[in-house]
């Protein structure tokens, strides 16, 4: 097993690298960070100018740029110059790190409960009053634009706070900027109270889809042979949908979850965005609006490094799932 | 697709073995239906489908018709500002006095026709690059794959902010950049249906024949895999419209003047409990044009692969 884990992570070396190549090639494109300050009125020396190309390595050929980027990331673990000299990339990516992850982790295992509760409870009740209604609910929600239902998840806190005078749900931000209570406790139940509205937003998108999946893959397995054969033995239905149906029903999921992270990762930059929280998509936007290259260098690493390791999880996880699958 | 023929009886509509000698000497009457004639009649059965296909084309016809004949152009400012619906303005007007169905009428157009363009874009760089992958295999198949992983692994969303703007945030751009990284998810199922029909017998009796790679690609595969393309087309339309108006909501999609639903909920976001209409109306044309797009897809996935549905009548 912790052979199989190190092979992946070496496997997954030059899949990063490949990304990121494809990457750098594309940021080239995408604009010149030297825009603004181009731009800037009065103009400013053509000395500056040179400086900051040089900072930002613009004087050297692109291949050159890229191997500098990798050289001083694997060595130094320096992630390249941003365009505003004073901000440290890795440094500012690190902070808001743990500020996306938790929100994208929780959603996912919430995500995930309800899809599997439902798809469970649809396909075995499959048309009945319930099984429709959940459908009805997985259609909606597919269609539903994240960032709409994330305004209106929002404006419900902000009417609920107001229509009862209390503070029950906070809309703005990842935490408290002024805490009175600052005890361990405290700063955890100002984060969770933060948490609340943004992780459900981001978790209704991905339980449509999952939900609708987990019933088809669970209807499969109910109309499975070994399925019948277990209901002939006689044994109870609970232990025949539990132990035989749901845990090979599970294993569809596990793909389909691992593959939807990389989509997660962009909602999160939406919901950031609409509960203005600091997190890695706030900085994401703003490097892209800045022409900020290795700073989107940055977080297309530390997303595709996320991405990766949910894809060695859900692999690990098969193995549990199904005992035929043994990892050496 | 004319030389993938089954007759069916017309009253059961149920798939008979072909008669060698036609159809002329049985006493039923039988027609002779190619697959997309069967296909289709399928779809026609699918009460939800056609609904939603004929609420669909009405919207689209809104779109582009609509602001043709309204009286207000989306640029047009009238003197009633902050304004609820009413007969004048159906949807109301936002705080600079702009009707804002002439607005939605005109988000909705813009949407409207990035999705498409984004589904149309996918699926023909999806086809070719599936279609190559899955027939020549090799080397030029473990690179087209392994790119299109690479491209899955990155946020679309990302890339699209990054890369939208290169043309100044035109339409087109937009949805040539969000068709081209949607073109990998067309590309891995086209690649399975072509690996698996490439070492079927009826292709390789072609290749006995004589036929060419380009016969046997344009008559043998690319029909037989139509069904799973249009399938993902008319999907993609829908996700399509979602990420055009993502992409519009976070400041990367169409820009002011023009607009775009995203964009309509962006402006209206902060007058959700003053001025509710302008957040509701744009917000609603979006889940209808992917709710009813995703019913279509569903209903189109039923016609053409009638096997799938035997667990649901």
């Amino acid at each position: 097993m912790l052979a199989y884990v190190i092979r992946r992570i070496f496997v997954s070396i030059p899949i990063l690298i490949g990304s990121t190549i494809l990457v750098f090639i594309m940021v080239k494109f995408s604009g010149d960070p030297l825009e603004g300050l181009k731009m800037r009125n009065p103009p400013p020396p053509r000395q500056t100018i040179l400086n900051e190309e040089h900072r930002l390595r613009l004087d050297k050929p692109v291949w050159e740029q890229y191997w500098l980027w990798l050289k001083g990331l694997v060595l130094h673990g320096d992630f390249g110059p941003s365009v505003h000299g004073n901000i440290n990339i890795g440094h500012e990516l690190g902070d808001r790190l743990f500020v996306t992850l938790r929100l994208v982790v929780l959603s996912v295992l919430i995500a995930l409960i309800f899809a599997v509760i439902t798809g469970v409870v649809s396909a075995v009740k499959q048309y009945s009053a319930t099984d429709y209604s959940f459908t009805f609910l997985g259609f909606l929600f597919l269609a539903m634009p994240s960032f709409w239902f994330a305004i209106l998840l929002k404006s419900a806190g902000i009417a609920y706070n107001q229509a009862t005078g209390t503070e029950a749900f906070f809309t703005i931000g990842e935490k408290s900027v002024l805490l009175t209570d600052d005890s361990g406790w405290g700063q955890f139940k100002d984060i969770a109270g933060h948490m609340v509205l943004p992780t459900i937003s981001l978790a209704l998108i991905s339980y449509a889809a999952w939900s609708r999946f987990q019933r088809a893959s669970m209807l499969e397995v109910l109309n499975s042979d070994y399925v019948r054969l277990a209901r002939a033995k006689g044994l109870r239905s609970r232990q025949v949908l539990v132990r035989h149906a749901l845990r090979t029903a599970l294993i569809p999921l596990t793909t389909v979850t691992a593959l939807d992270i990389a989509a997660l990762l962009g909602g999160a930059v939406i919901t950031e965005m609409v509960f203005q929280w600091h997190g890695l998509g706030d900085y994401l936007l703003r490097s892209i609006r800045d022409h900020d290259a290795y700073a989107m260098m940055g977080w297309l690493l530390v997303s595709a490094i996320i991405v990766i390791v949910f894809n060695l999880i859900a692999d690990l996880l098969y193995s549990v799932l199904d005992p035929r699958i043994r990892y050496e | 697709m004319s030389e993938i023929r089954a007759s069916s009886v017309t009253t059961s509509g149920a798939p008979q073995p072909t008669s060698p000698t036609g159809a002329a000497d049985r006493e039923f009457t039988v027609k002779e239906r190619s697959q997309l004639q069967q296909a289709f009649r399928r779809f026609l059965r699918h009460r939800l489908a056609v609904l939603s296909l004929v609420l669909f084309i009405l919207i689209v016809l809104l779109a582009f018709v609509g602001p043709l004949i309204w009286k207000y152009k989306y640029t047009d400012i009238t003197p009633d500002n902050s304004q609820p619906p009413s007969p004048a303005h159906p949807f109301g007007t936002d705080s600079l006095g702009h009707d804002w169905f002439a607005q939605v009428l005109r988000g909705l157009q813009q949407s409207v026709k990035v999705a498409l363009c984004i589904a149309i874009v996918a699926s023909t760089l999806g086809v070719v690059w599936g279609g190559v992958s899955g027939y020549y295999r090799g080397i030029s198949d473990s690179v087209l794959m392994r790119l299109a992983d690479l491209i899955l692994t990155i946020p679309a969303i990302a890339l699209a902010a990054a890369l939208g703007n290169i043309g100044g945030g035109t339409w087109w751009m937009i949805a040539l950049v969000l068709g081209g990284l949607s073109a990998p998810l067309v590309a891995r199922a086209v690649r399975g249906v072509v690996l698996s029909l490439r070492e079927q017998e009826f292709v390789e009796a072609a290749r006995a024949l004589g036929a060419s790679d380009r016969w046997i690609i344009l008559r043998h595969l690319v029909p037989n895999a139509f069904a799973v393309v249009i399938v993902y087309a008319t999907l993609l339309v829908a996700t399509g419209i979602l990420s055009e108006t993502a992409l519009s909501f976070i400041g990367f999609g169409v820009h002011p003047p023009d607009t775009s639903l995203g964009l309509l909920i962006y402006q209206a976001q902060s007058a959700v409990q003053t001025r509710p209409w302008l957040f509701y109306f744009p917000g609603l044309f979006i889940i209808l044009i992917a709710l009813t797009v995703n019913f279509i897809g569903d209903g189109l996935r039923d016609a053409f692969d009638p096997r799938q549905t035997r667990q649901r009548r």
